[in-house]
């Protein structure tokens, strides 16, 4: 789960970390309100789960209230690379010496945590030269470590004492709260020395979310995916209108892969889980009944150990019950195949032996229909 | 290190080679007590199950004991597999290390990424190999399975097969089957963030097994896929080995279903791991049925 930059922040604020004033709305009404707690000149900032919001125009700077009536509509409408304002974050202008990078950052290949520190802030950590990086196990950074990377990317006099303050509470907050990220990007130096979280990212590791009730009031899921979880599926919703679905992430990819592959536009990627049953696949039938966009579905199941003829009752089903009306392509691998092509002959599913062909008759289908 | 065949199949002449005792833990759950059933009909050796508050009872005839320690002990089994709900996974695996298990097959999905790394630590400690969490388990054809794969797929053979997905190495190995190529083992990394055994590892497992080929499967995320392939050109591996990768057209930033599979910026791109792939002379399929196509071609028509 990726906490929005005002979350993160009241998660740094919760560690002690010092973050600029700031207040959040969703409406301009709201935002009018805020205005005046934090007092011109602010900075507009959109709350979106992506990177590059200041280029994209979703943060500006705001010196007036005429300012604040053009831009706070206009940042609230802003969609960067596929995402959405969710709302919007007043923040006091803050005047200082010189920008950092921060993180604590879960590496995979190495399986630990590493602190990463650079003298250059405010830009994409992919593009930071002079990265200041150590290792540190499960992410308890001793102070030793966190004085030594203190002074490697140059601080001095308080600062390096308020770094590794930093670098700890951080840390603190990156174990306790389970996170994969926990990145102050820039943190600021002011001109007192001192330092100040002017952006945050933090990312939850979602498989913990069960011990950590304290942060459900930041899960954002849309009703489809919450559906989705009940029935222990995995949902992502795209912008096609062919449906994909199949039984483990894997597969589910490299169908999605393959029907974009042929020119097919993918209108969700469904995975159902390693099993695949009659309820299972009926229960994704219905998830998919309710997004409008759908055209056709394309059914890609590895089964096995799973009989297909269970899987086309759960189609029959789904028609007979009026579910859908759409046409699907599947493709079901395992025993009876030849007797489930047989079940389905007058049904709108349409079986395939390979997934090639599935995805062809989809893209076709699904085309002609318009 | 713990050598991972030397546990899964023991040496010619001991009196249990190709016939490794395994535990189940969970053996009673729903999901436990089917694999259970299919991996005795595939001929695995369950010699014990484990599920508290169930000890004495028996399931298919293998006898269920209250812990890991009372099953150990009876059976001298050094292999588990985990089938406990994520939630519990961390203190049934605390509990199989604990009681001298070697080689531990973590199926739950969902283990939060710090119970994982705490597992790790552990068994590093206790020279033991974790396989997982999230994985479908390890196969060797013919001989032993260990997991939740399905047998249909898999044919003794020569070929080995790494994959970060579960129903993907299924598909990819049939695929293999078809043509001809069987597999000496089928081996799941798992597809969660931290692994048990990386690719990297499993691939210097399985390097030294007289193979023809080793096939990789992959998906987005991580850059488990950039550094096997320096790890190729640095070991100067001189067997073919060919690769899928799953995700080419996913959107960055978005979970796909395994929790390891998102990419942020650059990092776990397909793009990334194809262009470092060839640099260390790996084709990658686009789509699974090229995969023995590949391999074919790169064997120069000998086949496994």
């Amino acid at each position: 789960m990726r906490l929005l930059e005002y979350q993160a922040k009241s998660l740094f604020a919760e560690y002690g970390i010092r973050i600029p004033k700031g207040v959040t709305s969703t409406n301009i009404e709201q935002g009018r309100k805020d205005a005046k707690v934090i007092g011109f000149p602010f900075v507009i900032k959109a709350q979106m789960a992506v990177g590059g919001r200041g280029k994209a125009g979703a943060i500006q700077k705001c010196h007036n209230a005429d300012e604040f009536e053009l831009k706070y509509p206009e940042i609230m409408q802003k969609v960067v690379k596929g995402e959405k304002t969710k709302a919007i974050l007043l923040e006091q202008m803050q005047e200082y010496k010189k920008e950092l990078y921060l993180s604590m950052f879960l590496n995979r290949s190495k399986r630990c945590y590493t602190v990463i520190a650079s003298s250059e802030g405010g830009v994409e950590i992919e593009s930071v030269k002079n990265q200041v990086i150590r290792e540190v196990g499960l992410g308890h950074v001793d102070k030793n470590t966190a004085e030594e990377v203190a002074k490697s990317i140059g601080l001095k006099d308080n600062s390096i004492e308020e770094f590794v303050n930093l670098v700890q509470k951080l840390s603190k907050l990156t174990i306790e709260k389970e996170a994969e990220l926990a990145e102050i990007n820039p943190v600021a130096i002011l001109n007192d020395g001192t330092l100040l979280a002017l952006d945050g990212k933090v990312i939850i590791d979602d498989n913990a979310m069960f011990r950590h009730d304290e942060l459900r009031k930041f899960q954002e899921v849309s009703e489809l995916e919450e559906r989705a979880e009940k029935s222990g599926f995995s949902l992502v919703e795209l912008e096609g209108n062919i449906a994909v679905v199949g039984n483990g992430a894997g597969l589910v990819m490299s169908s999605l892969d393959m029907l974009s592959d042929h020119g097919g536009k993918p209108a969700c990627f469904l995975d159902v889980g390693g099993g695949a049953t009659t309820e299972t696949v009926y229960d994704a039938l219905t998830l998919i009944s309710k997004m409008k966009k759908v055209k056709g579905i394309l059914v890609n199941l590895y089964g096995g150990i799973v009989k297909t003829t269970t899987v086309a009752t759960a189609f029959i089903k789904a028609y007979e019950d009026k579910i859908i009306d759409i046409p699907v392509f599947a493709r079901m691998s395992g025993a009876e195949a030849d007797k489930s092509k047989e079940m389905l002959k007058d049904s709108r599913t349409k079986m395939f032996d390979t997934v090639e062909e599935a995805i062809n008759a989809a893209v076709i289908g699904v085309n002609k229909s318009g | 290190m713990a050598d991972l065949f030397e546990i899964l199949i023991g040496k010619e002449g001991e009196k249990d080679y190709k016939k490794k005792p395994v535990i189940v833990q969970g053996i009673t759950g729903k999901f436990g007590s089917f694999h259970t059933q299919q991996m005795i009909a595939y001929g695995t050796n369950i010699v014990a199950g484990v599920t508290p508050g169930k000890g004495g009872q028996q399931f298919e005839n293998v006898p269920i004991y209250e812990t890991v320690k009372e099953a150990v002990v009876a059976t001298g089994a050094k292999i588990s597999i985990i089938f406990v709900p994520a939630k519990f996974f961390r203190d049934a695996a605390i509990e199989a290390l604990e009681a001298g298990i070697k080689l531990l097959i973590a199926i739950p999905e969902h283990v939060p990424v710090r119970d994982a790394m705490t597992i790790l630590e552990l068994a590093k400690n206790k020279d033991a190999i974790m396989i997982g969490p999230n994985t479908p388990g390890i196969i060797v054809p013919g001989i032993i399975k260990i997991g939740i794969m399905p047998a249909t797929p898999f044919k003794p053979g020569r070929i080995a097969v790494l994959s970060r997905s579960g129903t993907l190495m299924y598909e990819v190995s049939h695929n293999l089957s078809v043509a001809n190529f069987g597999q000496s083992v089928s081996l799941g990394i798992g597809g969660d963030p931290i692994n048990g055994t990386t690719v990297i590892e499993a691939f210097d497992m399985i390097r030294k097994l007289d193979i023809d080929g080793v096939v990789v499967v992959g998906e987005i995320g991580g850059d488990a896929e950039e550094l096997l392939a320096q790890h190729i050109i640095d070991t100067k591996f001189d067997k073919p080995v060919v690769a899928y990768i799953a995700g080419r057209a996913a959107p960055k930033e978005k979970r796909m279903g395994h929790a390891g599979a998102i990419i942020y910026g650059t990092y776990g791109s397909a793009e990334s791991k194809v262009s470092m792939y060839a640099k260390a002379n790996v084709p990658v399929a686009k789509r699974p049925a090229e995969v023995p196509m590949l391999l074919a071609g790169k064997l120069g028509g000998k086949k496994g």
